[in-house]
């Protein structure tokens, strides 16, 4: 395809081409539904520009893999959903720990368990909060178009190279589903292999997570990473506001659920009600500087609300109420288990609650 | 203008595929589209449906409840989606393979023999091509032309005298399909 033409394309294909145009040569996966079109695409357009696709015995060996790419400075990734990523939480850590620059794709699906293959928004926790053990953070992006699918892929290997720190993008099944007109970025060469990487600079590369010694190596590593976090709490966090300005009621909701409450925010509006969304890009680094202006804002008006909507059990809820300070009163629109959120629903229930 | 589409029948029909070439179609019209199809657990012969939503501004939910346009390739999906069609929409029933009329009055139901008219044509795989030729016939939504054009763009591998079949299965669809 090329550049800078319009082309319709299913949100897992638009992942995989926009990992190979940002320099994507690795990628190591074992397939779960609804992400499957993402090794399918990979396994037959990485050999063309001379990557590397393996289709591993395990969600295991796939995270494992992106480590000891990653470790190499490859730009690789690995894709799955929720199961999966709940059986790479432990790779996740080492490469947190080893701080190596891992792209990793969850495409969820309902759960606790096997759950079902329907959509959901129920790994958020586990993605902005840990996972693995230890103190660590993934920096988590969260597309709600395939056209920000393409864009934050294609950023995401920069971001996690400049950083040395494992990116996420958590989106819900019907991301990778969903077909659009997108248009690609432009084909990039693999960025240069960084000093650090093994094998490649000029003193002897130890990448590893394991620190016994001296006493306080892991106190020190520790401080490191912290120092690191708080740099990408500053710098990385991106949200974005719809008709907020005015708004007496906000709803907040990412990906899917986001770009749905766009439309309710637009027909509430028509009946007068002043409603508006602020949508998370990042969910790690949260937005919580922004949402806290405008709650403040907000909280002037002792009407006012911010509803939480999501394909979850209050997670995304829980740093909502955390940017809020109980400045403003807080509804959820929950929906469980692997289920389409609906439009008519949300507009029915904002309308209730306002009344 | 929003329009929700609803494309549904057996798996195997070329649903998802032609879905597809529709969305490619409306894309190359400089309208805005999504299309989202059911997944899962589907398999040849059993039901399939598709969701294309197309509009002049971007567009929010790619899901589709109440649907302003139904086309209808087989019997169990016209007892599935019939009832959710938007009051004055359009239905297009496939008649080879449906053996009754629209239980609604409220709604324009376009007629197309489709299997049949692909299979004399010479294959009854360009079924979905007859149907949307009726589509472009009973909606408006795009043009022949424009359908016919998007075909290479949509299936850039497909053989010459494939291009030739499927463009006369567009054809038959948008001449012979009827309202009663």
């Amino acid at each position: 395809m090329a550049d800078n033409e319009k082309v319709l394309i299913k949100g897992n294909e638009a992942i995989a081409e926009a990992a190979v145009r940002a320099g994507c040569r690795g990628y190591f996966g074992y397939p779960i539904t609804p992400q499957n079109e993402v090794p399918e695409y990979m396994s037959r357009r990485l050999p063309e520009v001379g990557g590397v696709f393996v289709q591993a015995e395990s969600e295991l060996a796939s995270i494992n893999m992106v480590y000891g790419a990653t470790a190499a400075g490859v730009r690789a990734m690995t894709s799955s959903s929720s199961p999966g990523i709940s059986l790479m939480q432990e790779g996740i850590s080492y490469i947190a720990g080893a701080e190596t620059p891992a792209v990793i794709m969850n495409m969820m699906r309902g759960g606790p368990g096997l759950g079902n293959i329907a959509p959901s928004q129920a790994d958020y926790l586990q993605a902005t909060k840990g996972g693995g053990h230890g103190d660590y953070n993934l920096i988590v992006f969260a597309p709600s178009t395939v056209q920000e699918i393409v864009d934050i892929v294609y950023n995401a290997f920069d971001v996690a190279f400049k950083y040395r720190n494992p990116v996420m993008i958590l989106a819900d099944g019907i991301m990778g589903q969903i077909s659009e007109a997108v248009s690609m970025p432009p084909m990039r060469d693999p960025a240069d292999i960084p000093d650090w990487a093994l094998g490649n600079g000029k003193n002897r590369a130890v990448i590893k997570s394991l620190r016994l010694s001296p006493d306080d190596a892991l106190a020190a590593h520790n401080k490191h990473l912290q120092e690191k976090l708080a740099k990408i709490r500053k710098e990385v966090v991106q949200s974005e506001e719809y008709k907020c300005d005015d708004a007496d009621y906000v709803v907040v909701a990412y990906g899917t659920p986001a770009r749905i409450t766009k439309t309710v925010v637009d027909a509430l509006r028509e009946e007068g009600l002043k409603v508006g969304l602020f949508r998370p890009i990042t969910i790690w680094p949260f937005p919580y500087d922004a949402l806290k202006a405008l709650s403040d804002r907000m909280s002037k008006n002792s009407s006012s609300k911010i509803f939480v909507a999501e394909m979850a059990q209050n997670q995304l809820e829980q740093d909502v109420r955390m940017a809020v300070e109980g400045k403003v009163a807080i509804d959820s629109f929950n929906r469980l288990g692997g289920v389409n959120f609906d439009e008519e629903d949300l507009f029915d229930f904002i309308k209730k609650s306002v009344k | 203008m929003l329009n929700k589409i609803i494309v549904a029948g057996f798996g195997g029909q070329g649903i998802i595929v032609g879905a597809k070439m529709l969305a490619v179609t409306l894309m190359r019209d400089g309208k805005e589209v999504t299309h989202f199809p059911s997944y899962g657990a589907e398999m040849r012969g059993g039901t399939c449906n598709c969701f294309v939503v197309t509009s002049d501004k971007p567009i929010a939910s790619p899901m589709v409840k109440i649907s302003d346009v139904a086309m209808i390739f087989n019997k169990p999906s016209k007892a599935k989606f019939e009832p959710n069609i938007k009051k004055g929409g359009i239905m297009i029933l496939n008649k080879s393979l449906i053996d009754e009329d629209a239980s609604r009055d409220d709604i324009t139901t376009y007629y197309v023999d489709a299997t049949n008219i692909a299979d004399e044509l010479g294959s009854a795989k360009c079924t979905n091509m007859v149907m949307f030729g009726a589509f472009a016939k009973a909606t408006g939504l795009v043009s022949l032309e424009s359908l016919i054009g998007a075909l290479k763009y949509t299936f850039p591998k497909m053989k010459d005298e494939l291009f030739e079949l499927n463009k006369k299965a567009l054809t038959a669809g948008y001449e012979k399909a009827f309202t009663k």
